[in-house]
């Protein structure tokens, strides 16, 4: 398959990307490229230009500080995966990067690329939203439970460039997911994570968009145990129905996962 | 159109090619490397893989132009001398490959998880394998000829 054409200009700092996407009439930002690519060879996007940041050397680096471990836009899921600092502070995170796609995915893909794109079923944003991280751009820092605003849809503007997310270390957390086995994405995924001042659980896969599991979150700050998740039930109402998986299947599927999840963090 | 510059097996090259032909196309067409196929071109099925500066990748889902001054090694860049590489030896070994055509994304998958993980059990490669598919469902000698690839390799290191 053979994409519309396109002018491809490579970005080596942040300023010089900023400017091109600035400068393009219909430009997009290009990462690790395997949704972007993908979809350009469906031609379902058609961009101007490509402005590729994966090479940004600014862009690429994980660093463990008091209490968050910042990851820089740029940072392919392989390397957080792997990343001692990151295993370190935050395991479940680095284990949910270990879940996406496949080795050879995991080598492209970026973590801004996925917070920015907001794939219903990607993982990151299960982690994003239950850790209560901060995604900081060229332009300002984004609280979690204001950026992810609906499918494939943020609160990035138009040439807003995302530089880095910043999680807060919790006391304990974990990411339970059960994957399309042929896509490997998330039919439903589930991220616990428990704070010394409560818990936040983030559910993706299920809906149109991640989102928070109110109910398991008030259970779980009284009893961090997977028996108090056991009886709570989401809505099948709204959640994503496909040839993989009835809304009310996900819906049962996001309750499990939860008990998985607490079962694995406690 | 864009010069794009890179090392391909150990050899420096500089073609002109349009902006959007993928890493797959320039090699197999450009460059008539034709031992890196193209199975579901949906970045699913994993014959396109190569090595990208060490890194196996879906040379399907990237564009030439992101390589511009990488190393890229192939299946053609893996025998030396005429000796083929501990992982090609251990697939003819154990009948790693039935059809053969996803054989040379299976081989090169396969040098980078043995690259980073060494000695792997069975459920580990199966897992590694994730992005591969076998067509002919000719798993169980895959997983086998990696298995014994990365034993060899791991003597001859210790050799």
């Amino acid at each position: 398959m053979i994409t519309y054409p396109f002018t491809y200009r490579r970005a080596k700092t942040l300023a010089e990307a900023e400017a091109l996407i600035k400068a393009a009439p219909d430009g997009k930002l290009l990462a690790g490229g395997q949704t972007l690519i993908a979809a350009m060879k469906m031609r379902l996007a058609n961009p101007s230009d490509l402005i590729d940041i994966s090479c940004i050397k600014e862009l690429n680096y994980i660093r463990a500080g008091a209490g968050a471990v910042a990851i820089g836009a740029a940072t392919i899921h392989h390397d957080v995966a792997n990343s001692p600092e990151v295993k370190k502070a935050i395991p479940a995170l680095a284990r949910l990067a270990a879940l996406i796609g496949d080795p050879a995915v995991r080598h492209k893909g970026t973590i801004g690329g996925s917070v920015a794109n907001n794939d219903p079923a990607a993982d990151y944003p299960a982690a994003v939203l239950a850790l209560n991280a901060t995604i900081k751009t060229s332009r300002r820092s984004i609280r979690a439970d204001d950026f992810f605003t609906g499918m494939f849809s943020t609160a990035l503007e138009d040439g807003e460039i995302v530089t880095e997310v910043s999680f807060p270390v919790p006391e304990k957390a974990a990411y339970q997911k059960f994957p399309n086995p042929a896509s490997r994405y998330a039919m439903a995924g589930v991220f616990v994570a428990k704070f010394k001042d409560g818990v936040r659980v983030a559910a993706t896969g299920a809906g149109p968009c991640v989102f928070r599991v109110p109910q398991m979150e008030a259970a779980l700050a009284k009893s961090f145990t997977p028996d108090a998740v056991a009886k709570i039930a989401v809505a099948a109402d709204g959640l994503n129905s496909d040839i993989h998986g009835s809304a009310e299947y996900r819906a049962n599927l996001v309750t499990v996962m939860a008990k998985r999840a607490v079962a694995d963090a406690a | 159109m864009t010069v794009v510059s890179m090392t391909v097996n150990g050899r420096p090259v500089s073609v002109e090619t349009e902006d959007r032909t993928l890493l797959v196309h320039f090699l197999r067409e450009q460059l008539r490397l034709t031992g890196t196929h193209i199975g579901c071109d949906t970045s699913q099925c994993g014959a396109c893989v190569v090595h990208v500066d060490g890194k196996a990748v879906k040379s399907c889902t990237m564009f030439a132009v992101q390589a511009e001054g990488a190393q890229v090694t192939t299946i053609e860049g893996l025998a030396k001398d005429g000796k083929l590489h501990p992982v090609q030896e251990a697939f003819r070994d154990n009948h790693g490959l039935q059809c053969g055509f996803c054989t040379p994304g299976m081989i090169m998958t396969a040098v980078d998880m043995i690259r980073r993980k060494g000695v792997m059990d069975r459920t580990t490669i199966r897992h590694e394998l994730e992005g591969n598919i076998c067509r002919c469902t000719g798993y169980v000698n895959i997983v086998s000829a990696i298995e014994d690839a990365a034993k060899r390799m791991a003597g001859e290191k210790a050799a």
